[in-house]
């Protein structure tokens, strides 16, 4: 069953009571929370996800984001995500809520899931080869991916790559993909089927806002992709397209700096990045114009189709 | 099955009990294992017990994780310690290895399954400052502290403040007694420093002999505030007491050094509560023996009321309505253990009025 398929009010009930069973990529999550908010994205982005039963009783992750009071706080409410009992963060303003949840989840996920190899990037697929985009911020990294999955390309992830240790694969961890500013309406424009919520303003960061993933995206969450490219996207006002190829040993450096559990992988996560290393190619790629990035990707995902077909 | 609240030490105590378990019994010892950092531990108990097959696919990657966590940390733990002793060759005198860092130089079964983030040493007092410049030296920061941690850690606290190294996540603290001078009971540091052994493979570096190490570790266990990870500790007990059961005479040694050294309260609860949560063989003698250090039977229901319930996980599934009481007494209990009242009310004044409004100070 969906979570579209739940009724808004008992979305809210679950939530708020047992709390609602849902499954992202290869984790199973129990989310629980009173905020409206937090009801309201989840309706609205993870409508594609499956629930389970709530008497489900197995789940990797149980977090939850509520209401904190707490006299030093002051009378403005707070929220706080909470991780079974454990609060990673400092409280936020009550209209953080939903963001608070997102990054929280990603928390869990980079702490815990030493199987794979994390890397701070985001990935999307096209004819079996999937394209990781590493994330220096700044770089434009999620408003490239939002308009690629939004020209045909499967998300794979939009903060978090898995690399399954075993198999060198990428394991999809669909998620909503998060946008700032001046990102939501450049995307809004771009493709009239982008669907925004959770919606924050006057953050740190400015007004942030969440994508709804592709529901084929989600449809396929189970199916790992094999990397074929590293490209580092770099977003420059009015600058010319480039595509450079990059040296291995630089973007071998950049990855181990970059994955959230490299070093607590010892040996092992130099193995898997130097694998993942021989594997691939990269990329340093500059683009001024979504469609034309867009258009040098699907160029790139050919290629690769007619090589195969030519050997 | 019906299951107990805290299934943690269920588990080590009945291994096979697993093959029982439902899903909902999975998601709560994976829960309570985490809070108790005791999954990798209770991965290596399910693997020598050629029990592993029985965990189920979707739970198995908490226990792997785990696994793969506290390995590397032992790796590093192990690559800095022959870093440090060869840095500090220039000292006459070697250092003793405590806790976490001395199961893993000493290669003990009570490293098994263990994270260990620190690195303690004991130094003499009068050689502090030269242990800590060679560290400071070799690149070792003093972690960020306000200027009343400082002064505090200086006067009253038995260990020098944390020494981090530049870049790495690996940090040391400097002690030179093994509970606060203010303490109650307080065990003389040289003398446990003369029944030091070396390890092979560390020359420079000694760890305490196994009564010693097991007194310490009953000591500290019984005088920490927090006990964040009280059954953790409580489970090095026990395989430090299961280890060392085996050598001769270890029970009269043991005990001989717990009336020399004026620990056999704190040795009294340790063994009382590895027993309860361990199942710790500890031979009846022993116990008729400790007789004279228990409680009278009021404070002993007190303590079982205490400790049952602080050194359980600290997960929500093991918790009830008597557990914040519990906490805040043994908070007052063992900072009444380490110093007396005119030291300890400004100081909880302090800490509880004065501290939580001030900008705490970077970390290095």
């Amino acid at each position: 069953m969906k979570l579209l398929q739940l009724p808004p009010g008992e979305l809210r009930r679950q939530l708020a009571g047992p709390g609602i069973w849902l499954r992202t990529g290869p984790f199973s999550l129990q989310v629980r929370s009173r905020l409206d908010a937090v009801a309201e994205g989840l309706g609205e982005l993870y409508g594609q996800y499956e629930v389970r039963n709530p008497r489900e009783t197995f789940a990797d992750f149980h977090v939850s984001v509520d209401p904190k009071t707490k006299l030093t706080q002051g009378l403005r409410p707070k929220v706080n995500f909470s991780f079974d009992g454990v609060e990673p963060f400092k409280p936020e303003p009550l209209d953080q809520a939903y963001p608070m949840l997102e990054r929280g989840l990603d928390w869990c996920v980079s702490e815990h899931a030493h199987q794979y190899l994390m890397i701070h990037a985001a990935a999307v697929e096209k004819h079996d080869q999937a394209v990781i985009l590493p994330a220096p911020t700044g770089s434009g990294k999620s408003t490239l991916v939002a308009a690629l999955v939004l020209s045909g390309w499967r998300l794979l992830s939009d903060e978090l790559v898995l690399i399954d240790r075993k198999t060198g694969l990428i394991h999809p961890l669909p998620r909503p993909i998060r946008l700032e500013n001046e990102s939501i309406p450049l995307i809004r424009a771009f493709h009239a089927d982008a669907y925004f919520s959770g919606i924050s303003r006057d953050t740190a960061d400015g007004t942030i806002a969440y994508m709804r993933p592709p529901k084929e995206s989600v449809r396929r969450q189970h199916e790992p992709a094999k990397p074929g490219w590293i490209i580092f996207p770099k977003w420059i006002a009015d600058g010319e397209l480039e595509v450079l190829p990059r040296s291995k040993q630089g973007t071998f450096q950049f990855l181990t700096q970059h994955a959230f559990n490299y070093s607590q992988l010892g040996t092992e996560g130099f193995r898997v990045c130097s694998a993942l290393i021989k594997q691939t190619d990269s990329y340093d790629f500059q683009y001024s114009r979504l469609e034309e990035a867009v258009a040098v990707f699907d160029r790139l995902a050919a290629s690769c189709v007619t090589t195969k077909a030519g050997n | 099955m019906r299951a107990p609240a805290e299934l943690v030490s269920h588990v080590f105590r009945n291994p096979e009990s697993i093959k029982g378990f439902s899903m909902g019994d999975w998601d709560t010892l994976v829960r309570q294992g985490r809070q108790a950092d005791l999954l990798a531990r209770l991965h290596a108990l399910l693997i020598q017990a050629e029990l592993d097959a029985a965990i189920p696919a979707v739970a198995r990657w908490h226990f792997e994780a785990a696994t793969t966590l506290a390995d590397t940390h032992q790796g590093e733990m192990r690559r800095e310690l022959r870093r440090l002793r060869a840095l500090m060759t220039g000292l006459d005198f070697p250092l003793v290895l405590l806790k976490g860092s001395a199961y893993v130089a000493a290669d003990l079964p009570a490293s098994k399954g263990r994270l260990i983030e620190d690195i303690d040493l004991l130094v003499p007092a009068e050689r502090l400052s030269e242990v800590e410049l060679a560290l400071k030296r070799a690149d070792w920061q003093r972690v960020g502290l306000s200027e009343y941690d400082r002064r505090y850690y200086r006067r009253w606290r038995y260990d020098a403040p944390q020494l981090q190294p530049l870049r790495r996540a690996m940090v040391i603290n400097l002690h030179h007694a093994i509970v606060p001078d203010s303490a109650r009971y307080r065990p003389d540091a040289n003398k446990l420093r003369r029944r030091a052994t070396e390890i092979p493979g560390f020359a420079g570096l000694i760890v305490l002999a196994s009564e010693d190490r097991i007194l310490h570790a009953a000591t500290l266990l019984f005088h920490d505030d927090g006990l964040s990870h009280g059954l953790r500790d409580l489970s090095d007990l026990d395989l430090l007491l299961r280890q060392a059961a085996s050598e001769a005479d270890f029970w009269p040694r043991l005990l001989a050094r717990a009336e020399e050294m004026d620990l056999d309260r704190p040795l009294f609860y340790a063994l009382r509560f590895a027993r309860h949560f361990f199942a710790t063989p500890v031979p009846d003698e022993v116990r008729e023996h400790l007789r004279s250090a228990e409680p009278g039977s009021a404070t002993l229901r007190l303590m079982d009321g205490i400790y049952t319930r602080m050194l359980a996980p600290a997960h929500r599934s093991c918790t009830d309505a008597l557990t914040p009481p519990a906490r805040a007494a043994t908070y007052l209990r063992t900072h009444w253990l380490r110093r007396p009242p005119r030291q300890l009310v400004p100081h909880l004044v302090y800490k509880a009025f004065i501290s939580p409004y001030q900008r705490e100070p970077n970390p290095a």
